[in-house]
């Protein structure tokens, strides 16, 4: 070992570099030094890491960590920009935190703000179930139409998305129930077969059936009225159009007497914002079925309304 | 004298001391890095409604583990604002204290679910687990309909949640002794829960899977998947406040 050593400190002919004396029948190692700029970059990281662990949270201590003199958190930092972001929104906001949505169609530009949040707020919290064109699945309702389970006002939209459908534990959920006519033994499978073809003849999808109708109107009318037209107050659906939320062939629609799918739909209230609710309700309002107002609204709503 | 370019020749050129200094620094490292995490204060947010979970809920997790869940989903929504605004409140270290392991990940091929729970119903649920594409036409996830035909199967429901207490879960005697009928009683709301909304608040009970007669691995899953971020009410205005002022973290 020592003989590869004795030669250190030489410096090379050709390059005129030091050599680190290693020498192995004749070759022998170069003592290159680092490029400059590499050797500054790295001080200059060093100085950094010092200049970076008192500006920001760096060293964990005993109690808690370094806080740093700038103050900064990554959660405060989203804070800030949320608070920005909502400024930016906050008269329209403003505006329609204050007023009742039945009084929305009257402001044609607060109406366009609320549709174009309502479908930034769609996108991403009711394309699951309702489908990216809000055209739904089956067993999920089409929203483009103007067929409402509950009301399609933007008041009756409002409250659905407040407190959804069949909620468990929202006490001012809508709710309704389908008996189970099959499973649980209410009808026997001939008479379901009978009422299901006088259904599908309400819309011209079969020959109407006397002893289905007799059916029907013993234990159907009374939630989906007497000529099947439906009713929102169950959220019954109107079983003369040709729209199927659960399908409309034979098969399908002797499945849903038998054991009912029944759609559950959240409720929103704890989960969003009462006027990204509003903007919602306002979207889905717009998408194409949305409906006036009943006429009887009592004149209850308060006159002033800011203007936005 | 010699430099001090001399003397670290003597470490260049001795193995074994060279292996110990190196060590020596990673150690530093992992101290200083890791270690603290154990005894400082704020690590764990002190927020109210964290409950370990049911034995449902557990059966469930243990079932979302099983067939890989992690691999495409993370449970960790990250504190910012384009996370936020599509996931909700980002996750707090305290809504995981209680996992064992836990699932917040670094990838996802599906969204985040640390807040998914009560964001849909049941049923869309159980029909996106059978069949994905039915309500999600551009998913790539596989089927998962045989967990509705299969009986959830949990051989020891008391000995999962003692060695889940044994790292600190803490579920009580009580707990542990009713582990098994809270675990059916949970998935069926005509059964008597007894006392387990008393002991795990806010505990949903109901047929998840939409077949009441029986109790499957649907239910489970199910069960679970509703309870993720819905413990604590991270949007109270109170909280946000202080989660956002909170220094030296």
């Amino acid at each position: 070992m020592a003989d590869n050593h004795k030669r250190a400190g030489r410096l090379d002919e050709a390059t005129r570099t030091e050599t680190v004396g290693h020498e192995w029948d004749g070759i022998e190692e170069l003592n290159t030094p680092l490029p400059r700029w590499w050797l500054w970059t790295f001080y200059a990281c060093i100085v950094f890491a010092i200049g970076y662990c008192i500006a920001y949270p760096a060293w964990p201590m005993l109690a808690r960590g370094t806080e740093g003199m700038l103050g900064w958190t990554s959660r405060g930092e989203l804070d800030k920009e949320m608070k920005q972001a909502a400024d930016a929104r906050a008269r329209t906001v403003a505006a329609l935190a204050d007023m009742p949505i039945e009084e929305l169609a009257r402001h044609p530009e607060l109406m366009r703000a609320a549709v174009a949040g309502g479908a930034a707020a769609f996108r991403i919290n009711c394309v699951q179930c309702h489908g990216v064109g809000a055209a739904g699945f089956k067993g999920f309702p089409n929203l483009n139409d103007d067929d409402w389970l509950w009301g399609g006002d933007l008041k009756a939209i409002e409250t659905t998305l407040i407190h959804g459908i069949r909620q468990p534990g929202d006490a001012a959920t809508r709710q309704s129930a389908m008996p189970a006519f099959g499973a649980d033994g209410l009808l026997p499978p001939e008479q379901i077969e009978q009422v299901a073809d006088h259904v599908l003849s309400l819309s011209g999808k079969s020959r109407p059936s006397t002893a289905g109708a007799r059916v029907f109107a013993d234990n159907c009318a009374v939630c989906h009225g007497p000529a099947g037209q439906g009713s929102r107050q169950f959220g019954a659906p109107d079983l003369t159009d040709p729209i199927w939320l659960d399908g409309g062939s034979r098969a399908e629609v002797i499945a849903q007497i038998t054991r009912p799918h029944m759609g559950v739909m959240p409720a929103w209230a704890g989960r969003l914002d009462p006027v990204t609710i509003r903007m919602l309700a306002a979207y889905v309002h717009s998408l194409g079925g949305g409906e006036e107002a009943p006429a009887a609204m009592p004149a209850s709503a308060p006159p002033a309304v800011p203007a936005p | 004298m010699p430099t001090i370019v001399e003397r670290h020749k003597t470490l260049e050129k001795n193995i074994t001391l060279l292996g110990l200094c190196s060590l020596l620094v990673v150690a530093i490292g992992g101290i200083v890095e890791i270690a603290p995490l154990f005894w400082i204060d704020n690590t764990i947010e002190r927020v109210e409604g964290v409950r370990p979970y049911t034995p449902l809920e557990q059966a469930g997790r243990d079932i979302y583990v099983r067939e890989g869940c992690y691999t495409c989903h993370s449970q960790m929504i990250r504190p910012f604002r384009d996370e936020v605004e599509r996931y909700g409140h980002y996750s707090l270290a305290a809504e995981s204290m209680y996992d064992h392991p836990f699932q917040w990940g670094s990838k996802r091929t599906g969204p985040d679910l640390a807040r998914v729970g009560g964001r849909y119903s049941d049923s869309w649920h159980v029909q996106h687990l059978k069949d994905p594409q039915s309500v999600v036409p551009e998913s790539v996830m596989p089927s998962y309909g045989f967990l509705a035909e299969r009986d959830l199967d949990v051989p020891d429901v008391a000995a999962n949640l003692t060695a889940l207490r044994r790292v600190g879960v803490p579920y009580t005697d009580r707990d542990i002794g009713r582990a098994l009928a809270d675990l059916n009683a949970q998935a069926d709301p005509e059964a008597d829960a007894g006392d387990l909304a008393a002991r795990y608040p806010r505990a949903q009970v109901r047929d998840f899977d939409g077949d009441p007669k029986r109790v499957t691995e649907m239910d489970a899953l199910v069960a679970y998947l509703q309870v993720l971020g819905t413990m604590v009410d991270v949007n109270a205005a109170a909280a946000q406040e202080k989660l956002a002022t909170e220094k030296g973290r």
